[in-house]
């Protein structure tokens, strides 16, 4: 099981900012392990955030994310006491969801 | 040593830093101002509060042998008090008979109250990715978050932690090992630096200040949350010193020492470095 993420979300102006800091291997699968065997790639393909029931940023990700990935964003709209819903999947398929009220 | 990672891209706030340091930045004092920028830009979204998270978790929760959480375990503040805690440490502990830093005296607490034996207290003292979580890192993230903001205040009263700053001190300045170093050696002057790391000067206040308060830190380049302890160990290492034992009387002289040194500056870790 995945840790859980960090997020934080604020009402500024008619706008809402979110950060995010995901903790992720993000494995490139370029790089090789003391043996000299390469490190499978297994890293975040699929990142949405939902605003209530609405979609406010989807991306798809690859190797080239760093670990432990930031993300940084505004969208238009957003009050006080909304719910803000961070979803990530891998490439293994593991999957995590994390939910915030924004403040 | 693990193997340094690279990453094509760490963010785009790095890349748009690695632009500059390429792009024509020649002269050393604007190649040390971009790597500032570069630092600046990452302290928003600071991993390390991974480890604060993870570490608050651990804290509470039941674990060892005798199934015993952190909130019985007297950082010097009292049973399970966590704020401020850090800040005055290493201290002395009468119950231990010596003077402790957090990550001995975390061991302590493992070994004495949740009945883990020391080996496995000690055993992920230092962590490697997702295979080797370090719980004495993530511990040690969460603790130190609690005293960010605190003035350093680690006290010279008691003659054990007297004995301990100078002995410290007089490691400080020891010369030894294949290439006759000292500590001194690279962090007795300014503007000292290896490779494009500028050096704190730590026989000055400033110096000792600056680099005491912002340990732990998020490592950029190792993806992982150290501790003053893995400092103290790396820079034995890089100087060619035996390895110096986790939790041993040397590294906590050497910690009380600076911490010491950096009395009267407000905590402000865990920090995030390259």
């Amino acid at each position: 099981m995945a840790d859980p993420m960090k997020i934080r979300a604020n009402a500024i102006g008619d706008s809402t900012e979110v950060k995010v800091l995901m903790s992720h291997e993000m494995e490139t699968g370029q790089r090789k392990d003391a043996q000299g065997k390469t490190i499978p790639a297994w890293f975040i393909q699929n990142v949405q955030v939902m605003h209530n029931d609405k979609v406010v940023l989807a991306a798809q990700w690859g190797p080239a994310i760093a670990k432990n990935p930031f993300v940084s964003f505004k969208f238009k709209g957003g009050a006080k006491g909304d719910k803000v819903k961070i979803t990530w999947t891998d490439n293994h398929d593991e999957t995590r969801t994390d939910e915030v009220v924004i403040a | 040593m693990q193997p340094m990672k690279r990453r094509a891209s760490i963010n785009a706030f790095a890349l748009a830093a690695l632009g500059a340091v390429f792009g024509g930045a020649y002269a050393q004092s604007s190649t040390v101002d971009e790597i500032a920028k570069y630092r600046e830009a990452l302290q928003d979204g600071n991993p390390a509060e991974l480890w604060e998270a993870r570490g608050e978790e651990l804290w509470r929760k039941l674990q060892g042998p005798k199934n015993v959480s952190f909130t019985t375990c007297d950082l010097g503040l009292g049973p399970g008090v966590v704020k401020g805690a850090y800040a005055a440490l290493p201290r002395y502990f009468p119950d231990a008979g010596r003077v402790m830093d957090l990550e001995s005296r975390l061991v302590f607490c493992m070994v004495n109250q949740q009945g883990m034996t020391e080996a496995d207290a000690t055993a992920n003292k230092f962590g490697n990715g997702n295979q080797q979580k370090s719980n004495l890192e993530a511990l040690a993230a969460y603790v130190t978050s609690q005293s960010r903001g605190v003035k350093m205040n680690v006290s010279l009263d008691d003659p054990h932690v007297r004995d301990m700053y100078a002995l410290g001190e007089s490691m400080f300045f020891y010369r030894g090992g294949t290439h006759d170093f000292a500590c001194a050696t690279c962090h007795g002057d300014d503007g000292k630096r290896i490779r494009l790391q500028d050096l704190p000067n730590l026989t000055k206040v400033e110096g000792a200040q600056k680099a005491y308060t912002t340990w732990p830190a998020y490592r950029v380049s190792q993806g992982e949350l150290r501790t003053f302890e893995w400092r103290l160990n790396d820079c034995f290492r890089q100087q060619r010193f035996p390895e110096l034992e986790f939790g041993s009387d040397a590294a906590i002289a050497l910690t009380t020492y600076l911490a010491a040194r950096a009395n009267g500056a407000a905590f402000d870790g865990p920090a995030i470095k390259r």
